[in-house]
């Protein structure tokens, strides 16, 4: 860029010995460009192609959404907030956003709970450390459209394995795909699989920048296992967790691939009674089956507001444990700290 | 962060060692904190093994085995030996090979636009100063939590509009950049780069593109490793939008969820396909789990 520049822009300088001088001022001002454009240059290809393919969709979804437009015979007229309010009256978009939240704490509570403790018998001193470590991580290779197959099979009423396996403990066959809670159990337990190793190993990264000499002087204070675990591990890694719940919240409420293919039987995407259909199923139902591109936009729209605000609660959450927790940790660390300097030595000099 | 000034703090304020340190054979007895676990902690994770692994080798079994083999009394424990008649018929039902060349395309093209301009842009962010680099950056992180994928339904409209429906390029367009990957790559290079290394490249007349290349690609390029190892994975897996898109072309996600469209789901086709999907990235994953594991684990400490 910077070189196709002529050089008699940079005339106006005042010289002794044009010649060289000049030639000397072309260079500076050139290299001051390129000092000061290049930055500009180097992000403006991730700002121009996001806000193409990333913002102005988003914007413009909000401009369907006020209009009567199908998907075949395109925009129709203006309509301002009614499909909103039709949306907003609609029970199957409440039934959908009912499944969403249901399915959602379903597989991150216990998903949580369980890559924690995962994590923490991770965090021992281990043989084979890689191996464990890739151990948990294999169900992450297998892709959300393979794991919704094989769950499928597994849970299928009539022929599938866990109903099998059921049968020889004498539990009747339960409706895995057509009763509401087993079909959210089903699937949360596909997002559980897929995921619960992959937030255990961000777990474990967290555990190990715990300082070590804090569990020493903890361990010689005799605090066992347990007891550090409650009172060191799980505060110094709750920033993490913040992180895995945010992560976590924003894929889980546009969960689509696992409850679409859950059962292709069905005639209406997401179960016959519509029991398992999530907002984003939801959405491309409206879109694609009944080709209401305003409606669906409707819904895209207050499920972004859903995630946004969701995303905010928890930055202000996290903001808040963050600036105390830096404050209460950094002591309790130092007061940990003077106390093992003090049971190992004569005085510290602080 | 607090633990290294503390320690820098500790260490400033005893200039001369006062502790005698604990030697590390009486810490590690005393204290009981790096034992080797026992069995039980073993026992956790073979189980934990077998439960991740179970359900593949459920699809194997199955995959590998006649349908009949579903509605025998004891449900089957070994693959039959079946699979490629079913593989047969996941070739005859479904563009396999077209679909894997797709996705092969797709992720390939993604990483590599991703990644660049990741580096690029996050570069640029780490190192160098520019007016609005600070509300810039604020911007990208803020846009990670931003889920465009809810915006398909214009982009829908806008790939019909250039008749590009049924392509490749419709695939990969919404996601040539991410918040995530500027923002991945920013906080590697920050501490990565020295910035008298750049100083000292400008001062031995290198432009700024020319430090770019000879200083912050080198300097970038475990973390672009991990950037295309996650953004490979990303694009492969992904199935609403080229569902959308793209079925009559489909990448290799949406061929293989066109097995089980039929009314009648003959689960050991449908499993054969799975498997045989599936294989790719489990053959990536021996070669570079590694990798992967501390992708996972580096982007949880800086992120």
């Amino acid at each position: 860029m910077t070189r196709t520049l002529e050089p008699d822009t940079s005339a106006p300088a005042p010289v002794k010995r044009p010649g060289r001088a000049s030639a000397l001022t072309y260079k500076h001002r050139l290299s001051r460009m390129d000092v000061k454009l290049s930055p500009y240059l180097y992000i403006s290809p991730f700002f121009v192609l996001f806000g193409l393919v990333g913002l102005f969709p988003l914007v413009y979804t909000f401009v369907v959404s006020l209009n009567n437009w199908n998907l075949l015979s395109g925009p129709g007229e203006w309509v301002g907030f009614d499909n909103y309010s039709a949306e907003l009256a609609d029970p199957l978009f409440w039934n959908s956003l009912f499944n969403t939240m249901s399915i959602f704490l379903l597989s991150s509570i216990p998903q949580l709970v369980v890559a924690t403790a995962i994590a923490a018998i991770l965090d021992q001193n281990l043989r084979a450390k890689t191996f464990w470590r890739m151990s948990v991580l294999i169900p992450y290779v297998v892709t959300p459209v393979a794991v919704a197959l094989i769950f499928s099979s597994m849970f299928s009423e009539q022929s599938g394995l866990v109903n099998h396996l059921l049968s020889f403990v004498g539990v009747d066959p339960i409706g895995w795909k057509t009763d509401v809670l087993p079909s959210h159990l089903a699937i949360a337990g596909m997002v559980n699989w897929r995921w619960t190793g992959y937030n255990a190993l961000i777990l474990l990264a967290a555990m190990q920048s715990v300082p070590r000499d804090i569990h020493e002087s903890a361990a010689l204070d005799g605090a066992g296992f347990v007891r550090r675990f409650f009172s060191i591990t799980l505060p110094s890694i709750r920033p993490t967790m913040i992180f895995v719940i945010i992560t976590a919240t924003i894929g889980g409420l546009q969960i689509f691939t696992e409850p679409r293919l859950y059962d292709a039987t069905s005639s209406t995407a997401g179960g016959a009674h519509r029991q398992f259909q999530t907002t984003v199923l939801y959405l491309w139902e409206m879109a694609f089956q009944r080709q209401n591109f305003g409606k669906a936009s409707a819904v895209a729209f207050i499920l972004f507001i859903i995630i946004v605000a969701f995303g905010l609660l928890n930055f202000l959450i996290s903001q808040r444990i963050a600036t105390t927790d830096s404050r209460s940790e950094s002591k309790r660390a130092k007061r940990q700290l003077s106390r093992t300097l003090r049971n190992g030595a004569k005085e510290p000099r602080a | 962060m607090t633990d290294t000034i503390i320690r820098a703090e500790s260490a400033a304020s005893t200039p001369e060692p006062v502790a005698p340190k604990l030697s590390k054979k009486t810490k590690h007895k005393g204290l009981g904190i790096d034992r080797r676990p026992g069995f039980l902690t073993y026992g956790i994770l073979i189980a934990l093994f077998a439960g991740g692994t179970y359900p593949l080798w459920w699809s194997v079994v199955v995959g590998a085995s006649p349908s009949s083999v579903l509605s025998q009394e004891w449900p089957p424990l070994l693959p039959g030996g079946q699979f490629w008649d079913n593989v047969a018929v996941v070739f005859d039902t479904i563009p396999f090979w077209q679909a894997l060349l797709n996705s092969v395309l797709v992720s390939t093209i993604i990483t590599v636009s991703v990644v660049s301009f990741s580096t690029l842009a996050g570069y640029a962010f780490a190192k160098l100063k520019f007016r609005g680099s600070n509300g810039l950056m604020v911007f990208v992180v803020a846009t990670m939590a931003i889920p465009t994928q809810l915006g398909i339904i214009p982009l829908f409209i806008l790939m019909r509009q250039f008749g590009w429906t049924g392509s490749i390029g419709a695939i990969i367009i919404p996601t040539l950049v991410t918040a995530f990957g500027v923002f991945f790559m920013r906080q590697y290079l920050v501490d990565v780069i020295p910035d008298e290394l750049i100083e000292a490249a400008r001062v031995d007349g290198a432009n700024m593109i020319t430090t770019f290349w000879n200083v912050a690609v080198p300097a970038a390029r475990p973390a672009m490793a991990i950037l295309s190892l996650f953004t490979f994975m990303m694009a492969w897996t992904d199935f609403l939008w080229p569902m959308i898109v793209s079925p009559q072309n489909p990448t290799l996600q949406v061929a293989l969820s066109q097995l089980q469209s039929a009314r009648y789901i003959d689960y050991s086709v449908v499993l054969a396909g799975a498997v045989l999907a599936t294989l790719p990235l489990l053959i990536l994953f021996v070669f570079a789990g590694k990798q992967l594991i501390s992708g996972i684990m580096a982007g949880a400490v800086k992120g």
